[in-house]
């Protein structure tokens, strides 16, 4: 009776005036809560789920359709044009011509195996999408379906994403983490219509295998470890960043062994996906016998012996009952284990039947290492360590919300949230490594952000429906003094928890929606330039499309003849033979360093050594890209310290200091003179600063686009000279 | 070049010595006009036509070398009424190739079959237009890039023909460019940039001056090799063209370096026989226009529309030079009720055969017309003789495919730009095959999944874990209903509490006394109801778990029955004996407190089982 507050409505006098309004009022609440415990609360809860996953799914879709809007239904990039080659090739040869493929129009005059150096997942897919739509009837175009694969594996992705989080924490983590990838731009990045590359299907595959095993481990029933296993084949036929999950599980499983979580759930999961897993994998050509020969597979292997062991020990602590004896046996079981192990490891790596860790692979270890060894992995931009600014561009206000879905995580620690953990602490360490990997990292900071917003909201909307509750029960009540008691009891002893709780939650509803704004405008503005055309503003607003990539692979595609060879820098090759159909020296695939080196040194030799050097390549053409006229700045004069360097690996003619001017790289008046002689200055500059009136002995202008970007020069035959 | 004209000679002369006159007829006058400002000839020729024999004759025969003969692609004759220059062209006449007897073999001849035979005496105007492609010949043939583009044409001075003329004259017209040099005989007259032969009297059969023209001409000289045209009609309303075109640059060829530098600065010296521009001129209401080609869209193109037409401005993705190639597809849509018509329970389309751009050369024309699925009874009518065959094609939604027609011509000028017909019958309900075929897919598929969802589809009904599942799924059932009948009872109790309110409103304390007895009863009914469902719930196994809670509940369900009960009768109580508001308030209040948090459990309660 001490907290009531109000004046007693005691008279009898304003009973008739308050009380319609208090009629009113609790029939309106009456009517309201008995309509909503009438309804089966399940199955409204089941409804509105669906309802949010299916415009999740749609979201995720459509958000990746700016491309398509801004520009047109068409393939981005480089390494996307290679791929929308070889399914068109699959598509029209069929399978068996597809795998047997040898392409003669790249790496000439090497040719490349094609079935045998590529993951054929990411053409499979489309290639059976493809067919699909056809026997339906849909006359669709295999463009189209390229383009789009990547967003319709994107929708994919967040429903996994949401049975990801239903399995990790409950549903609604679910829900915010299906909602937070289908936005991400990190993921974005690389999955917008039209960038129809590996990775598009691959953080699919990764999630989806993720998942399944995550699941696998909390149920220990075999129908999900052989799932998983489906999905690692699956992802190793997509993507070469399989190697991230032959090695993250291992080192999950020896994490959960070592804080004493060996179960056998464990053991049947992990077997089955390592086994199966395994040799499904052996079935794509291009990794083979990686998993029983290559370093980089080697901690899964010993993690399924110690797995092994384990199980042994087990099995013998059950016999045996004594805990003495146990310890005896253990010490020597472990040091016999460990001893052969390590002899085993020595004797193969010794012998040469496990190869070393590659390159790639050490760079990821060691961020430094790619500059020092391999110019040509560090060449590639996408390879950089990243910046910060790309951290906060990408990942938003997740990358504050990581930590605090971390200390959720360890809050409530099962197998299912170490597995995210480690997910997420691993893939964040390498997306610091490399940009590009950015998007491993991505589910996981999705997940484990979701988890901090769903746990957040959960408790501020626990708090204040408790509340509500109560008010609503007393304020139905209408008659009098009693109206108040408790709710006056809750309110003095928690004067702020509801006001805070309000503010919180408008906080974390600002927050996310600052974020679902941002993801929007990097997906409009950043993410969906094809890099093909580039568009700018023109001087009245309106929009200016330079599209001299495609002016001049069409001229070459038209006007040179069917069997012309063209050199040009690797990143064109692919692009050359998909749009130009025509021969190249190099392409992306970077699979020959000497020959790449030989390139590089083409471009960076006077012109007469050049000339010797394309002569015996057999040139016909040279494509050089040239950002002078127009501003565009990555052109081939910005790579070509990387020609230079490249080039000098092999060839130690090549000096890299001979093009620096007191250790600086120049291309204006000042630059150095062997920098001002040397072929590709020649041909990058043309017209431009620092030598002007070049003219060349040995080429001719072939053909220049309209904004001057790309210039394509003939290489002249030798009977002209004299 | 000399072998050429050599040949040319060799064949007259072995054509005027062994010819002999094939009729009596003569021409009294021919006035030829030759146009060579585009790539395509055009030689307009006006015939007098005379009859000096006796028989009647009924056709006139044109005579064509066979080296013109060969890039001849059209030739129309009309009857030319009119007198000076009030001309009417009349009737176009059949024309068919004729090999009558003793003709030389080097020469090519139509016949025009008159529409009345000529008597003795009788005359006659006619008009012959005769096209040609392919007929100027590049000379120097490879120019570099600041070069101009030189053409050679040949042809008589004299009206190659089987009959005497008798007075002829001959102009020809070139662009307004320098004339390099041209065949000077007898009555030669230079006008600007026309060349006037003539007039020449009285010459014999067969007569023959060779004639050689060298000028300038920086018109495009765009041939498409092979042009495909598949023009797709659906009854939905919509006629959708799509026109694949291979075009290559046939002026004389580009060698030597290409500067953009140059091009850039003065376009027209340097690099002023390329290509820059096609013109389409599209029907009008055309829309949903595209430009693209194997490699994507291209964005240089401008597009007029008004009411009377739609032009487009097509460029390709660079300038073409001699040489040089290109391939691009147009699409367009066009308005059904423009072109399609319906005539004697059948329907016919009636839309133009060549492509809308201008001064095209079509090496290989294909046209497919493809008709809806279903359609039946194809016919074709055209204005020229086409090669004609017929395949099927799959597209959306389709079964057996859509039935196609494809007609195919060489040697397209604009002059073939002619419409022409195709009659098909179909039937209306066939339109209404594909929403329904999408219909029935959708709905086959929710049935699945209806289907998926209620059919019990484990496989073995005998172990355990489906057992539990079973058993599960009733103690939930009888949850849910232990659940609605507490929510019936609380909504019983608000009753009470509504006639509390109203009681002590109004004060009626009968109304209030039966609403309390039919709420007993209610309230016993729900108890006798709860009984079995409880018994069950112990019962069974599976239950185990959250027994204990429903039994709670049921446990404070009651007691807030109880507590309303008391209520109920201490209010009423006062009321009966009259007592103050406050006195009731005081009176009622612990019972309140009870009710209210009471009422609060029992809500947790229903909560926390709704949530299992």
């Amino acid at each position: 009776m001490l907290a009531r507050t109000e004046p007693i409505n005691g008279t009898a006098k304003p009973k008739p005036v308050s009380s319609p309004m208090n009629n009113f009022k609790s029939d309106l609440l009456n009517s309201f809560s008995l309509k909503s415990l009438k309804l089966k609360t399940k199955q409204q809860e089941l409804l509105i789920r669906v309802s949010i996953l299916c415009l999740v799914y749609v979201l995720a879709f459509i958000t990746r359709l700016f491309s398509v809007l801004r520009y047109e239904s068409m393939i981005h990039e480089f390494d996307p044009y290679f791929n929308y080659r070889t399914t068109l090739f699959l598509t029209q040869k069929g399978f068996y011509d597809f795998w047997n493929w040898f392409d003669s129009e790249s790496w000439y005059p090497l040719g490349r195996i094609i079935g045998g150096t590529l993951y054929p997942g990411l053409m499979v897919t489309a290639a059976i999408i493809y067919w699909t739509l056809r026997f339906l009837r849909f006359a669709v175009h295999i463009r189209e379906v390229c383009v789009l694969t990547a967003p319709f594996f994107a929708s994919n992705t967040t429903i996994v994403a949401y049975f990801f989080g239903k399995e990790i924490w409950d549903s609604g983590a679910g829900l915010v983490a299906a909602a937070l990838i289908a936005i991400c731009p990190g993921y974005i990045s690389r999955s917008v219509a039209g960038s129809y590359d590996n990775e598009g299907v691959a953080i699919f595959a990764l999630l989806w295998t993720f998942y399944l095993f995550v699941k696998a481990v909390n149920t220990g029933s075999l129908a999900w470890a052989l799932a998983s296993a489906f999905g690692y084949f699956y992802m190793v036929s997509a993507w070469g960043g399989y190697v991230f999950i032959i090695n993250l599980i291992p080192l999950y499983v020896m994490v959960l062994l070592i804080t004493g979580r060996y179960s056998l759930r464990l053991y049947v999961a992990y077997n089955c996906m390592y086994v199966l897993g395994m040799l499904l994998a052996m079935q794509i050509r291009f990794v083979g016998f990686q998993h029983v020969q290559s370093g980089e597979h080697m901690a899964a292997m010993g993690v399924f012996f110690l797995m092994q062991v384990f199980y042994f020990l087990d099995w013998v602590k059950y016999l045996l009952n004594d805990a003495k004896l146990f310890q005896v046996f253990l010490r020597i079981t472990v040091t016999f284990t460990v001893g052969v192990g390590a002899i085993a490891l020595g004797v193969g790596t010794a012998s040469g039947y496990i190869s070393p860790w590659t390159g790639r692979f050490y760079s990821l270890l060691d961020p430094t290492y790619a500059k020092d060894h391999i110019p040509i992995i560090a060449s590639v931009s996408e390879h950089q360590p990243t910046a910060w600014s790309s951290f906060m561009f990408d990942f938003h206000i997740l990358l504050f919300l990581f930590p605090a879905g971390l200390y959720f995580c360890f809050k409530r620690l099962s197998d299912a949230t170490i597995f995210i953990v480690m997910y997420g602490l691993t893939s964040m360490y390498f997306a610091g490594v490399m940009v590009r990997l950015i998007l491993v990292a991505t589910p996981a900071v999705c997940l484990i952000s979701a988890i901090a917003v769903s746990a957040t909201i959960k408790n501020l909307t626990l708090l204040l429906r408790a509340k509500n509750k109560v008010a609503q029960t007393a304020s139905a009540k209408g008659i009098g003094s009693a109206k108040s008691s408790s709710k006056g009891l809750l309110d003095q002893s928690q004067p702020f928890h509801r006001n805070g709780a309000i503010a919180l939650l408008l906080g974390a509803f600002y927050l996310l929606s600052k974020y679902a704004m941002h993801c929007t405008w990097v997906t409009s503005e950043a993410y969906s330039s094809p890099s093909i055309v580039l568009a700018a503003r023109g001087a009245h607003g309106n929009r200016v499309i330079f599209d001299d990539y495609r002016e001049a692979y069409f001229w070459l595609r038209q006007n040179t003849p069917p069997d012309a060879k063209v050199m040009s820098w690797w990143d064109y090759g692919y692009q050359i033979t998909a749009m130009g159909n025509r021969t190249v020296i190099v392409d992306n695939n970077t699979w020959n360093n000497t020959h790449i080196a030989t390139v590089g040194c083409a471009m960076s030799s006077y012109e007469d050594e050049a000339y010797e050097i394309m002569r015996s390549l057999d040139v016909d053409y040279v494509l050089v890209v040239f950002g002078g006229v127009t501003g565009y700045s990555s052109d081939d004069i910005n790579k070509f310290l990387w020609m230079v360097r490249i080039g000098g690996g092999v060839f130690p003619v090549i000096k890299e200091p001979d093009y620096l001017v007191n250790g600086e790289y120049r291309v204006d008046k000042g630059a150095s003179p062997k920098m001002l002689n040397c072929l590709m200055y020649d041909r990058a500059r043309g017209v431009e600063i620092g030598n002007k009136d070049v003219k060349l002995e040995y080429l001719e202008e072939a053909f220049t686009t309209s904004n001057w970007i790309v210039r394509i020069y003939k290489v002249k035959p030798p009977n002209n000279r004299w | 070049m000399g072998f050429w004209w050599r040949f040319n000679l060799l064949v007259f002369t072995i054509a005027i010595l062994s010819t002999p006159v094939l009729s009596d007829l003569i021409l009294s006058k021919v006035d030829r006009r030759i146009d060579l400002t585009s790539q395509i000839v055009r030689i307009t020729s006006t015939l007098k036509v005379e009859n000096a024999g006796s028989g009647l004759v009924s056709e006139v025969l044109l005579a064509f070398p066979e080296l013109q003969a060969k890039n001849l692609v059209y030739l129309m004759a009309t009857t030319n009424e009119g007198k000076g220059k009030t001309k009417s062209s009349g009737v176009s006449l059949p024309v068919e190739v004729a090999n009558p007897k003793g003709m030389p073999p080097a020469l090519t001849v139509y016949s025009v079959s008159l529409p009345k035979a000529l008597g003795e005496g009788d005359t006659m105007s006619l008009d012959v237009l005769a096209v040609f492609t392919h007929t100027l010949k590049p000379f120097p043939e490879k120019i570099t890039q600041a070069d101009i583009q030189l053409v050679l044409f040949q042809d008589s001075a004299y009206y190659l023909s089987p009959y005497a003329v008798k007075f002829q004259s001959l102009s020809i017209k070139l662009p307004d460019a320098r004339i390099e040099s041209y065949t000077k005989i007898e009555n030669t007259k230079i006008h600007g940039s026309e060349i006037k032969y003539g007039p020449y009297e009285n010459l014999p059969p067969f007569s023959y001056s060779p004639l050689v023209v060298h000028f300038e001409i920086n018109q495009p000289f765009a041939v498409a090799q092979e042009l495909v045209r598949e023009i797709e009609v659906s009854h939905w309303g919509n006629v959708q063209v799509t026109e694949h075109c291979n075009i290559v640059h046939e002026g004389a060829k580009s060698e030597g370096e290409f500067s953009r530098l140059e091009y850039q600065a003065r376009p027209h010296i340097r690099g002023s026989s390329a290509i820059r521009h096609f013109v389409a001129k599209l029907p009008p209401r055309a829309h949903s226009i595209y430009y693209r080609d194997e490699i994507g869209n291209i964005s240089t193109s401008h597009l007029w529309a008004d009411s009377k037409k739609t032009e487009l401005l097509i460029e390709p993705r660079y300038p073409m030079f001699g040489g040089w190639r290109t391939a691009f597809i147009i699409g367009y849509s066009l308005p059904l009720q423009d072109f399609l018509f319906e005539s004697e329970g059948k329907r016919f389309l009636n839309i133009s055969f060549a492509s809308p751009i201008n001064d095209l050369v079509i090496d290989n024309l294909v046209v497919k017309v493809v008709l809806p699925e279903g359609s039946r009874d194809l016919s074709v009518s055209t204005p020229f003789p086409v090669k004609q065959r017929q395949e099927s094609k799959i597209s959306h939604l389709d079964v057996v495919g859509r039935p196609v027609i494809v007609l195919e011509k060489a040697d397209v000028v604009p002059e073939h730009n002619q419409y022409f017909q195709i009659h098909y019958s179909f039937n209306k309900l066939s339109m209404l095959r594909e929403p329904f075929m999408l219909i029935s897919g959708f709905f086959f598929l929710f049935v699945a999944c209806i289907v998926y969802v209620h059919v019990d589809l484990s496989i073995s009904k005998s172990s355990a874990s489906y057992l539990a599942k079973l058993q599960w799924d009733e103690v939930r059932a009888t949850i849910q209903q232990v659940e609605s009948i507490i929510n019936q009872c609380l909504a019983t109790h608000e009753k009470i509490e509504a006639s509390l309110r109203d009681l002590s409103r109004i004060g009626d304390v009968q109304a209030c006394k039966t609403t309390r007895k039919t709420a007993d009863g209610l309230l016993k009914e729900h108890s006798k109801e709860l009984k079995p469902l409880l018994a069950f719930l112990q019962s069974s196994p599976a239950a185990a778990n959250i027994l204990p809670k429903v039994e709670e509940l049921v446990a404070k369900e009651r007691e807030l029955q109880e507590r309303w009960m008391a209520k109920h009768s201490i209010i009423v109580d006062c009321y009966e004996k009259k007592l103050g508001g406050r006195e009731i308030e005081n009176r009622v209040a612990p019972q309140q407190q009870k009710v209210v948090a009471l009422r609060q459990e029992v809500e947790d309660l229903l909560e926390y089982i709704d949530e299992i």
